[in-house]
């Protein structure tokens, strides 16, 4: 068990900053934005699923990750949220290796979409200007985002998750101390 | 408010509710008076204060209701490997960090002892006698009542 670290200096204003890039991240999907710099999150938790965790997560949202047991040490103490056990009754789900199937998780239902789960995947990097070709809400033409160590068969599941709107899981893709997000109406073609 | 006397059922970790408990009732002048001089330590929740909910049972075995809101500051820190934490009545976060840092410092075997002897023992004593004393204050305006009864 490695001690724990702090979290944000600023409680307020740091999760006020981080939740900005957040919502500059949704609503321009595939956009990278800078969140969690200064956090020092234990392995393998990189800086910004830390940070949008922080944020985000509290005593009314169910974890579940498979991140170990000093990263859910740390957020627990740091968000106070609950963690469970199977990944389709949390609201965050957050992924360093291989994420649980898109269906699997809570998609909400079309009276109460808003309860669908958001993914919080770990990949190796993200950059703009090549890859991936995203269309949709938030886009005037079409944005293109890389991404580096996307689980397997992504863009087919990603293609399912869009198909059940106003139902589905939105995705917030992290390398590092940047992420971006998907929300479920983005649409992705290989680049 | 009422202050309660510790628990009495015994328990793993009497002990360290014990000096919490303590430390929570003892201003930050007073512990700061006998601290001595402390390694630095890393704030991992810095001292913040909100609102708990006291909850209350009406006759020991009455259903649980809502007593009220109280202040509590909360302050939670790492002393090498060791987390502290404090929960303290009111707003002096200065205590709550105080409060936290000895509590980390406690759970090491090396300073308990020496720690114990020069600030939870002086401080616990005269959380006591303070005690005593109102105790005392309040039974000199005891009244008896009796009840006479005519047996025939």
């Amino acid at each position: 068990m490695t001690p724990l670290s702090p979290g944000f200096a600023d409680p307020v204003l740091d999760a006020q900053a981080c939740f900005r890039a957040v919502l500059e991240a949704m609503s321009r999907p595939g956009r990278v934005v800078v969140a969690g710099a200064a956090l020092r999150p234990p392995a393998p938790l990189c800086r910004a699923a830390a940070a949008v965790l922080l944020t985000l997560a509290d005593a009314d949202t169910p974890l579940w990750s498979d991140a170990g047991a000093n990263a859910e040490a740390w957020l627990r103490f740091h968000c106070g949220a609950a963690f469970v056990t199977a990944p389709d009754h949390a609201a965050f789900v957050l992924a360093t290796g291989t994420p649980p199937a898109l269906d699997a998780l809570q998609p909400g239902s079309e009276e109460q979409p808003q309860r669908g789960a958001t993914l919080v995947v770990q990949v190796a990097s993200l950059g703009a200007g090549h890859g991936w070709r995203l269309t949709g809400p938030g886009i005037e033409h079409e944005h293109r985002l890389a991404v580096t160590g996307a689980p397997g068969g992504f863009l087919a599941a990603w293609a399912m998750n869009r198909a059940r709107f106003p139902r589905g899981v939105d995705v917030v893709l992290c390398a590092e101390d940047r992420l971006a997000a998907l929300p479920r109406t983005v649409a992705i073609q290989e680049g | 408010m009422t202050r309660n006397a510790p628990h009495p059922m015994p328990d793993p970790l009497g002990e360290r509710r014990a000096w919490m408990a303590v430390l929570a009732r003892a201003g930050a002048d007073d512990i700061a008076v006998l601290l001595p001089a402390m390694p630095a330590h890393e704030r991992l929740r810095a001292p913040e204060t909100g609102l708990v909910m006291v909850r209350g049972r009406a006759g020991g075995d009455g259903a649980a209701f809502n007593l009220g809101e109280m202040t509590v500051t909360r302050c939670a820190v790492r002393l090498g490997d060791a987390v502290g934490h404090a929960y303290v009545a009111g707003r002096d976060k200065r205590q709550a960090e105080l409060a936290a840092l000895v509590d980390a410092a406690l759970q090491d075997p090396a300073r308990r002892d020496a720690l114990m002897e020069a600030v939870i023992a002086p401080l616990a004593a005269r959380q006591q006698a303070a005690r005593d004393a109102e105790a005392r204050r309040a039974a000199a305006t005891r009244v008896e009542f009796f009840t006479l009864a005519t047996m025939r």
